[in-house]
């Protein structure tokens, strides 16, 4: 069972033209899930196309090491899932795709990510664009202090968008999109702060698709939610994959197991299993995966 | 006992004694304040005190106090004196004189008794013996002669503000017109071109302005003739004083008011104080200049403080890298509030009325030299030098405000792709409002307060003019000002009539509390606002 992994290296020991044929990489992807699925099901991956590359990618803290060789393809329009145990991470692992890791003090990259062929680490790349292509959402719901209206045109208003009927049209759009507007709507023009816990994390939420992203990263979305809040995020999210390709930080197992298609199992700052989740979950490829999951772990 | 100390009740009632002993401070000395304060406007009956040795004093009781007898057997009764405001200073030297209670024969509340408020020589007591026009008699004894006064007071107060306001209004504008010809004449013969038409043309403006002068003064002369009318009093001890109706600005009977007749004194007297000028070396009249003065230096004050203190707790906080050097910046910052706040005002002297000053008028104002017009204490020095005195109190409020604003959310932003820039300015800044307006409200609490570092930048005894009037460009920042702080401290120790003095300077105290709390509720109001808006603060 090893052989995904061995496969997943293999594949990008390849020489690293691959940026500029899209066939090359859809053909990567397809090798890799071969790997990891070795015709135990009939999937039909025909469309997968990868919007994330991630190669040997190196991440340090200082001296700590944090991440060490991760390599894989994060498909489009798709759920992925990071799991593993507390401080594996897979946050950060997280941020370094909109490279929030640049304002820690301190720490190293090595590697590359590519996201849609561009390689985000390029220090020609404006980081401002790359970011408004990425929309996040955090474990602890950080609304502005501000007004719901103000908070989901946050990111339109920086991206110079101006007139008042367009924010209004992309304000209500988003919050729809979030299932919060028929909740929101009679207050818009209050503080965002006197929402609950739920609707301030489906408000950030929202303020992340107001600027349309191709991605959406959400680390640990539900970890402060009760399971009232928590259903209705998950639901959200599968309706939300169509437009977006999202990648979801979470603790909870049984949360990767509902809401995802693809899951990345991480331990101690190493890839260890990425597969279709529904083959992680029932079949594993590793033991360390299996002990993890079903809870026989340390 | 040591479970009883466990429970944690000997720690509520520490903590809870701690709080009850400040209130009680406080409490205790706005009460002292409100207490003498307040009652100093209040007309208080005129006595008229016949002595054993048959000597006659009419005035009012100030206060009453035990004779100390030190040595005396127990047993022997407290004896009292009395002090007595018996005014008439130009009459028999004394404001106040005191009384002991053992030496009366005889209290009286003698109705025609009346208090004649002067524009000189304080407070005259008597009773009214006539009214005159120029050598003609008007009116005689106490009773016609009140009606007589009630009758001519009027138009004399009348002429007098008239007299005022030329000399103020009119003849302030001719002078200030003069002065600044003579300062462009002075300006052309330092070019080297006395000799040229616009000299000339200035010194025949100069001409008209000194004609025009000459009618004002003709015209004055005129109103001063008008006023004829005097008074003749005689005050207790049978000396009698001639007074011109112009120098009374009040005359009242207060044994004949009634308490709605008092109360109405008690505001207008009130009003006179909030709103006056002074007189008598401070101790009379208002203090109107020195509230003007003291909500104007801490305004200056507050727009030159809030940008410098806010900006450099940002750059402390969101862009220096934390280390050794921030550090010592940071506790370089926090020890400058405790430097003695006189160390600040030398420093104003020499850093901003002698070099930035100076400079000013070498390079702006050569006409005016020798006399200095920057280069000496004046408003904006002083507000700048408070400015210097509070800013670690608004830095430290910034940044404790920034370090309690939540990562994530600078991150949230960063993440929808703002720049740094962008965070700080529209998430950044409007979360950390109410800690800049706490900030500020400490601030301007202390620098409200602050006396000693204004003595040497700018305050004055008495103010010729507001920092604000009427003339180009309108705003003086060059002029001295008065201070209510400083105020207390000229009426209270540098009187030279204490006795009179003192009521003031609790009235005075009364009115520097008021203005600090105005400032500070209009502070707190608009954070309240501000957090109820963004419902989110450290403090």
């Amino acid at each position: 069972m090893a052989a995904q992994a061995e496969m997943a290296i293999e594949s990008q020991e390849k020489p690293a033209s691959v940026r500029d044929s899209k066939g090359d990489g859809v053909g990567r992807v397809a090798i890799l899930r071969d790997g990891g699925t070795q015709g135990r099901t009939g999937e039909a991956r025909t469309s997968m196309e990868p919007m994330i590359e991630i190669r040997k990618l190196t991440l340090r803290y200082g001296e700590k090491l944090a991440l060490q060789d991760i390599s894989l393809d994060i498909p489009k329009h798709q759920v992925t899932a990071f799991i593993g145990p507390s401080g594996c991470g897979k946050s950060t692992l997280l941020r370094c795709l909109n490279r929030l890791n640049d304002l820690v003090d301190g720490v190293t990259i090595s590697g590359t990510i590519r996201i849609g062929g561009i390689d985000i680490n390029d220090p020609n790349l404006e980081i401002t664009e790359l970011r408004k292509r990425i929309g996040m959402v955090f474990q602890k719901s950080n609304p502005f202090p501000k007004t719901i209206y103000d908070n989901v045109a946050y990111g339109p208003r920086i991206q110079g968008v101006r007139s008042r009927s367009a924010l209004e049209e992309v304000v209500e759009r988003s919050l729809r999109d979030a299932a919060l507007w028929d909740e929101v709507h009679d207050r818009l023009h209050q503080s965002a702060l006197g929402l609950s816990g739920g609707q301030q994390q489906r408000l950030c939420i929202a303020r992340a698709i107001a600027v349309e992203p191709e991605i959406l990263l959400m680390d640990e979305p539900c970890s402060a939610l009760d399971p009232i809040a928590t259903a209705k995020i998950e639901e959200l999210m599968a309706d939300l994959k169509k437009q977006y390709t999202i990648v979801i930080v979470t603790h909870n197992m049984q949360q990767a197991a509902r809401v995802s298609d693809y899951t990345a199992f991480l331990y101690l700052g190493q890839l260890v299993e990425y597969d279709l989740t529904r083959q992680l979950f029932v079949k594993p490829a590793k033991k360390q995966t299996e002990d993890y999951i079903t809870g026989r772990f340390g | 006992m040591k479970r009883f100390w466990k429970s944690g009740d000997p720690f509520i009632w520490l903590t809870g004694g701690a709080l009850a002993l400040s209130v009680i401070m406080v409490a205790g000395l706005v009460m002292l304040v409100l207490w003498n304060g307040l009652g100093f406007f209040w007309p208080s009956p005129i006595v008229r005190l016949t002595l054993t040795d048959g000597t006659e004093l009419m005035g009012q009781v100030t206060q009453r106090e035990k004779i100390p007898q030190p040595g005396a057997p127990p047993g022997i009764p407290d004896r009292y004196r009395i002090q007595v405001k018996v005014g008439n200073r130009d009459l028999y030297g004394a404001d106040f004189v005191w009384v002991d209670d053992a030496k009366i024969a005889r209290r009286g509340l003698p109705a025609e008794a009346v208090l004649f408020e002067r524009s000189e020589w304080g407070n005259l007591y008597g009773t009214i013996s006539a009214v005159r026009e120029g050598d003609r008699q008007v009116a005689e004894g106490p009773v016609d002669g009140w009606k007589a006064l009630q009758t001519y007071l009027p138009a004399a107060t009348a002429t007098l503000n008239e007299i005022r306001r030329i000399e103020k209004k009119e003849i302030g504008a001719i002078n200030h017109a003069q002065e600044k010809i003579r300062l462009r004449m002075k300006k052309l013969t330092l070019q080297g071109q006395e000799g040229s038409p616009e000299a000339s043309r200035l010194q025949q403006e100069l001409e008209t302005w000194k004609a025009q002068f000459g009618e004002k003064e003709a015209r004055l002369a005129d109103l001063r003739r008008q006023s004829q009318y005097t008074v003749v009093v005689s005050a207790a001890g049978g000396k009698e004083k001639e007074l011109r109706l112009a120098q009374i600005v009040r005359a009242y009977r207060p044994n004949t008011m009634g308490p709605l007749a008092k109360t109405g004194f008690y505001l207008s007297k009130v009003w006179e104080f909030v709103a006056g000028e002074p007189r008598e070396s401070n101790t009379e009249g208002g203090v109107f200049p020195a509230i003007f003065g003291t909500v104007m230096m801490v305004m200056i004050m507050s727009l030159v403080v809030t940008p410098l203190g806010v900006l450099a707790a940002f750059y402390l906080r969101e862009y220096a890298k934390q280390g050794t050097f921030v550090s010592t910046v940071r506790i370089a910052v926090n020890n400058l509030a405790g430097v003695p706040s006189i160390v600040f005002g030398v420093f104003g002297v020499g850093f901003f009325i002698y070099l930035v000053g100076g400079s000013i008028d070498r390079f702006f104002y050569p006409e005016s030299l020798p006399t200095p017009t920057y280069g000496t204490g004046g408003i904006l020095w002083a507000s700048l030098t408070l400015a210097l005195l509070t800013v670690p109190v608004v830095i430290v409020a910034t940044e404790e405000g920034l370090a309690a604003i939540p990562g994530g959310m600078r991150e949230a932003s960063l993440a929808l792709g703002a720049t740094k820039f962008e965070t700080t300015w529209r998430v950044v800044l409007p979360a950390v409002m109410p800690s800049i307006l706490t900030g500020l409200i400490l601030a301007m609490a202390r620098a409200a307060g602050e006396v000693a570092p204004l003595m040497i930048t700018g305050v004055v005894k008495l103010a010729p003019a507001l920092p604000i009037d009427s003339y180009m460009p309108f705003l003086h920042l060059e002029r001295k000002f008065m201070h209510l702080g400083f105020h207390i401290y000229d009426v209270g120790f540098q009187s030279p009539n204490v006795d009179a003095a003192r009521p003031m300077v609790y009235t005075t105290a009364l009115l520097l509390l008021l203005v600090v709390l105005v400032l500070n509720l209009t502070a707190v109001l608009i954070r309240n606002k501000l957090r109820r808006k963004y419902a989110y603060s450290v403090f």
